[in-house]
């Protein structure tokens, strides 16, 4: 019995990571830009397309791709944001929630027409491999994979706590009005953090991958939950984006073991209700 | 030129839409049309129940097919399972509307829950609705509900397009006046404090959390009403069709884009909405491709007229004006 | 014609976006019968067939293989001569998209029924099904459903909707049966089985049915697990089915969730054999995307008739446009073949003639394993799903006997 509920455990670890890394690039952006990317779940759903064409078309890993959507992620955020969000939204919010909203819509339906409605896997030699520890059983991408989030989480906090851009971009999360009067280029700093925030996704992408499927419409799959993690870990703050991914991980593996799998899914809006009401800040404060 | 628009004007508007709304189905006759046409009237009254919370509060609400949902539920289960008359079990939904939408608003506000958290959480309860409707029997969980087809009015259910058409008419109707009502009452002077500064508003006497909650009761019983016509329309219902977020979001962006807190913003951007749907279609056949245009013309109309269409009126008042002095 | 055109309706056929006007007022004039007694020479009439499914939306990749196979059926029986009962008159498709939308699909009906269209065929996804068939009954148009399983689309008392393939009492019963069957002939019956399935209509019923049945045929069941669609881990599912230790492990899912949870007990070294009662995920595709995880998989679910001879070269066909020769899209073949038997028996294109010629048929010239059609309120009695298994990265029909390719291996070896 309590096997099993270790074994929830470690699953929920090991699902946790990948909201983690979903959530990483929400809460940058949220934390920076005060908005709520809609568009999170497209773009998500972009990467992972950009790693199975590298598999089947020019056999590459997706941890090899992964660098790459990394930068190509960062690119395109970087764009998008110059181009529509910052250009349309005349900076207000529920515009922004809109827009990016509509950015989610074409994304989503751009690819249906380019890349055909059925899912697509990629079945890399070692995607199979497990670990066995007794009567545990770990599957070795989803290890590989909760291993990058704590690697991406402090990279990218020790990045923004100690390099100069991460400095501005401090500055602009916490005093928007105070950074453009120290001359920081707020509008430049607003698309560089989308950017970044998309290279998240770049990463996420890859390394769900290799244990998921892609379709046009697999961003649905994990935007609440990735909503519920940056709200539970605290709006900007990426300890709290990783602490809360796994919260949120081991609550749905553990509830799904107990309450039966369909009930479990209650789990997730549940909890992003509980903390809504009693501590809307999350569990982390990050950059508010 | 005088561009003002007087009452007389506005009077005589009013007139016309009714005229254009009544004469629509002697002129386009089909049955594909008037079903249109209904779709339309449905989304516009949608869209005011929206609005309600949306635009005359200011409350933006990503969730409200959790009212829209419960309201076709309750319709549902009573009609298929109690056999209650469906007259009252119409009447029924709109209370449990009104009752979600009064527990949403009471926990929501009471936490001080604004902005985007408060349009967060409201996506969080819908899909918390879909998932309990996906696992209790009551609801007969994913396998749905089906009503019986049994045409007539005493069944509130459609014979004719005509028939479906002018009930969606008188819906929509209703809830114009509605609107109209929020313009110009004390409660709706209230709700604009609200929106526009909820502290000011507060230090004024304005008592926030009450007006909040009865305007999330208000725009809930609307949604759930729109909800229990569906059902009765389609004669069936399920989680999905129910709770699904794109439900929410089309409330939403019906309101958005034809311009939220106004009276007619709602019906004329479920006209807007549903020309643009059909002109795509028309334009192109590829797959999703229609909708990529749908949400190009979403960002455009975001960016160049925040107001809404509705906002356009009067960015060209101003420049008649202008061009006259 | 290739796959882009199936999806963007851009085959040679009348589409019925391009044939409408916007307003509708003239459209009504515009049926079938070009009655001009002047015309010379004119062809017969053609008998339009509107076609509504899924082309877009999360069915997306279902209803444009439905699609495909309607007008793959089309084309030949037009090149054979189109309906000779009706002086040759050809099929004309008029494609409808639902976008897997209950709105649209009724709206597509009326806007078809303002064109004058003959017969409908679709939709795919149930409730679609459901409100669309609904909708036609109002006018009298036949209504051939070729894929939706729910069983609330039969039984309705509606005259005018007919299903070809069997629905899911008769496919969870004979399902358990040739579980039954398999499991005795191979000497180790299942005593346990672990039931898995999606939590909406299709995933629900199903397996409340098999739930109820399978102590019948001496099968304890252990557990029932519901999950969402969609799933993203099926990690502790699969935990959960290994404490447990049944002997079989049944899913009832869609496509994407199918392949995870196969993925996922090959992965965890589930010792379990997997029969699935339409399975849902059970493909060509399953086996081509995950050949190891998918090896001895067992299925009861639609098939064809694998010693028919028209079997391979519609596979080619299907093939050569780049799609998956599922059985969305043979079924929805042979769904055409029906309507035009039935049509070639009425001899008319007249609403009621035709619902009755389809509610009297008895055709057996299909490639499905189904003996000759019989419609009780709706349902064809004829019809039957096979049991299937994936034998050296093929799926081969092993049940019943007459239709056998192979002999099933029970239960799958144990995992390496």
């Amino acid at each position: 019995m309590w096997e099993f509920l270790v074994s929830a455990v470690i699953n929920g670890l090991m699902s946790g990571a990948i909201y983690v890394l979903v959530a990483l690039g929400l809460t940058l952006i949220y934390g920076v830009l005060h908005i709520i990317n809609f568009a999170h779940g497209s773009l998500l759903m972009l990467g992972m397309y950009a790693a199975f064409f590298a598999w089947s078309m020019l056999g590459i890993s997706p941890y090899v791709t992964l660098p790459f959507a990394c930068l190509g992620g960062f690119v395109l955020g970087y764009l998008l944001y110059r181009g529509v969000i910052g250009r349309f939204s005349a900076g207000k919010d529920e515009n922004i929630l809109l827009i990016t909203l509509g950015l989610a819509i074409i994304i989503e339906n751009l690819s249906l027409f380019f890349f055909a409605s059925d899912t697509r896997t990629i079945s890399m030699p070692g995607g199979d491999d497990i670990i066995i520890i007794g009567w545990l059983m770990i599957s070795v991408p989803k290890l590989i994979s909760f291993v990058a989030a704590l690697v991406l989480c402090a990279g990218l906090s020790l990045y923004i706590s100690r390099s100069d851009l991460g400095k501005a971009i401090r500055a602009v999360a916490k005093e928007r009005q105070g950074a453009r009067v120290v001359g920081i280029n707020v509008e430049r700093i607003y698309a560089i953090s989308y950017g970044l925030g998309i290279a998240c996704l770049g990463a996420a992408a890859c390394l769900l991958m290799t244990s998921f499927y892609v379709s046009p419409a697999v961003g649905h799959a994990f935007v609440l939950v990735a909503f519920t993690t940056v709200v539970l870990g605290g709006m900007g703050s990426f300890v709290g984006a990783l602490v809360g991914g796994l919260i949120i991980g081991v609550a749905e593996s553990v509830s799904g073991a107990f309450l039966g799998e369909q009930l479990g899914q209650i789990a997730i809006p549940l909890i992003f209700v509980l903390i809504l009401l009693f501590r809307p800040t999350g569990l982390f404060r990050g950059s508010q | 030129m005088n561009t003002e628009v007087t009452p007389a004007r506005r009077g005589i508007l009013v007139l016309a839409l009714i005229a254009a709304v009544m004469g629509y189905p002697f002129v386009f006759t089909s049955n594909y049309a008037i079903e249109l046409g209904m779709l339309v009237l449905l989304g516009a009254f949608l869209g005011q129940a929206w609005n309600v919370a949306g635009g005359f509060a200011g409350q933006f609400s990503f969730g409200h097919a959790a009212f829209f949902g419960t309201g076709a539920y309750c319709s549902a289960i009573l009609v298929s399972t109690y056999g209650v008359n469906p007259w009252l079990a119409f009447a029924l939904a709109a209370v449990s509307g009104a009752v979600v939408g009064g527990i949403v608003g009471a926990l929501s506000f009471r936490f001080g829950l604004r902005g985007s958290y408060f349009a967060l959480i409201t996506l969080a309860f819908a899909e918390i609705l879909r998932v309990l409707a996906d696992s209790v029997p009551i609801t007969r969980g994913g396998l749905g509900i089906l009503i019986s087809a049994d045409p007539g009015w005493k069944n509130l259910q459609f014979e004719s397009s005509t028939g479906v058409y002018y009930f969606a008419a008188v819906l929509c109707a209703i809830s114009l006046l509605i609107a109209y009502w929020l313009k110009t009452s004390r409660f709706g002077a209230r709700l604009a404090a609200i929106r526009e500064n909820e502290a000011a508003a507060s230090a004024l006497g304005v008592n926030v959390f009450w007006q909040k909650v009865h305007c999330l009761v208000l725009s809930g019983a609307m949604s759930a009403v729109g909800g229990a016509f569906y059902v009765q329309k389609y004669l069936f219902i399920d989680p999905y069709l129910a709770y699904n977020i794109n439900r929410s979001v089309e409330m939403l962006l019906i309101s958005m884009i034809g311009g939220a807190g106004t009276i007619f913003g709602p019906f004329v951007g479920a006209l807007a909405i549903g020309l643009i749907g059909e002109g795509t279609r028309a334009l192109s056949t590829a797959p999703g491709l229609s909708l990529v245009v749908y949400g190009l013309i979403l960002i455009l109309i975001i960016g160049f007229l925040p107001q809404g269409l509705i906002g356009l009126t009067s960015k060209l008042r101003r420049k008649g004006a202008s061009n006259a002095s | 014609m290739n796959k882009r055109d199936i999806q963007s309706s851009r085959v040679p056929v009348t589409d019925s976006r391009r044939r409408r006007t916007l307003l509708g007022v003239a459209g009504a004039a515009a049926t079938g019968t070009l009655g001009f007694p002047g015309l010379m020479l004119a062809q017969p009439a053609p008998v339009r067939l509107g076609l509504i499914h899924s082309i877009t939306g999360p069915t997306a990749y279902n209803g444009q293989h439905c699609r495909a196979g309607a007008l793959m059926a089309i084309e030949d029986v037009n090149a054979n001569g189109g309906i000779k009962a009706l002086g040759g008159a050809k099929l004309e498709p008029v494609l409808g998209d639902s976008q897997s939308r209950v709105e649209v699909g009724v709206s597509e009906v009326e806007r078809m029924q303002q064109q004058g269209i003959h017969a409908y065929q679709g939709c795919y996804n149930s409730a679609v099904v459901i409100a669309a068939s609904q909708a036609a009954a109002r006018y009298g148009t036949p209504f051939v459903v070729d894929v939706g399983v729910s069983d609330l689309i039969v039984n309705r008392g509606l005259k005018n909707v007919f299903r070809l393939s069997p629905g899911f009492g008769s496919c969870v019963k004979d399902g358990i049966a040739t579980l039954d069957a398999i499991g005795k002939s191979s000497g180790r019956p299942a005593k346990s089985a672990v039931l898995v399935h999606e939590s909406s209509e299709f995933g629900a019923s199903t397996t409340k049915l098999i739930q109820a049945q399978l102590p019948g045929i001496g099968i304890e069941v252990k557990d029932v697990i519901a999950h969402d669609t969609p799933t993203r881990s099926f990690d502790n599912v699969v935990m959960k089915i290994r404490s447990l230790s049944p002997d079989l492990v049944m899913h009832t899912g869609y496509v994407n969730e199918y392949l995870l949870l196969a993925r996922a007990l090959h992965r965890f070294r589930a010792d379990v054999t997997a029969y699935s009662i339409l399975g849902g995920g059970f493909g060509a595709k399953l086996v081509r995307e995950a050949p190891e995880a998918s090896a001895y998989m067992l299925d009861f679910n639609h098939w064809y008739n694998p010693k028919d001879a028209r079997v391979a070269p519609l596979r080619k066909r299907t093939e050569d446009l780049k799609m998956d020769f599922i059985f969305e899209v043979y079924c929805a073949y042979n769904a055409v073949m029906l309507l035009t038997d039935a049509l070639e028996r009425a001899g008319t294109v007249d609403n009621e003639a035709v619902v009755a010629s389809l509610a009297s048929s008895t055709w057996s010239d299909h490639f499905l394993p189904y003996g000759p059609t019989k419609f009780v309120n709706g349902q064809n009695q004829g019809g039957a799903a096979v049991g299937l298994q994936v034998l050296d990265g093929e799926i081969k029909v092993v049940a019943p006997s007459a239709y056998a390719e192979a002999e099933a291996v029970f239960p799958r070896p144990k995992r390496g």
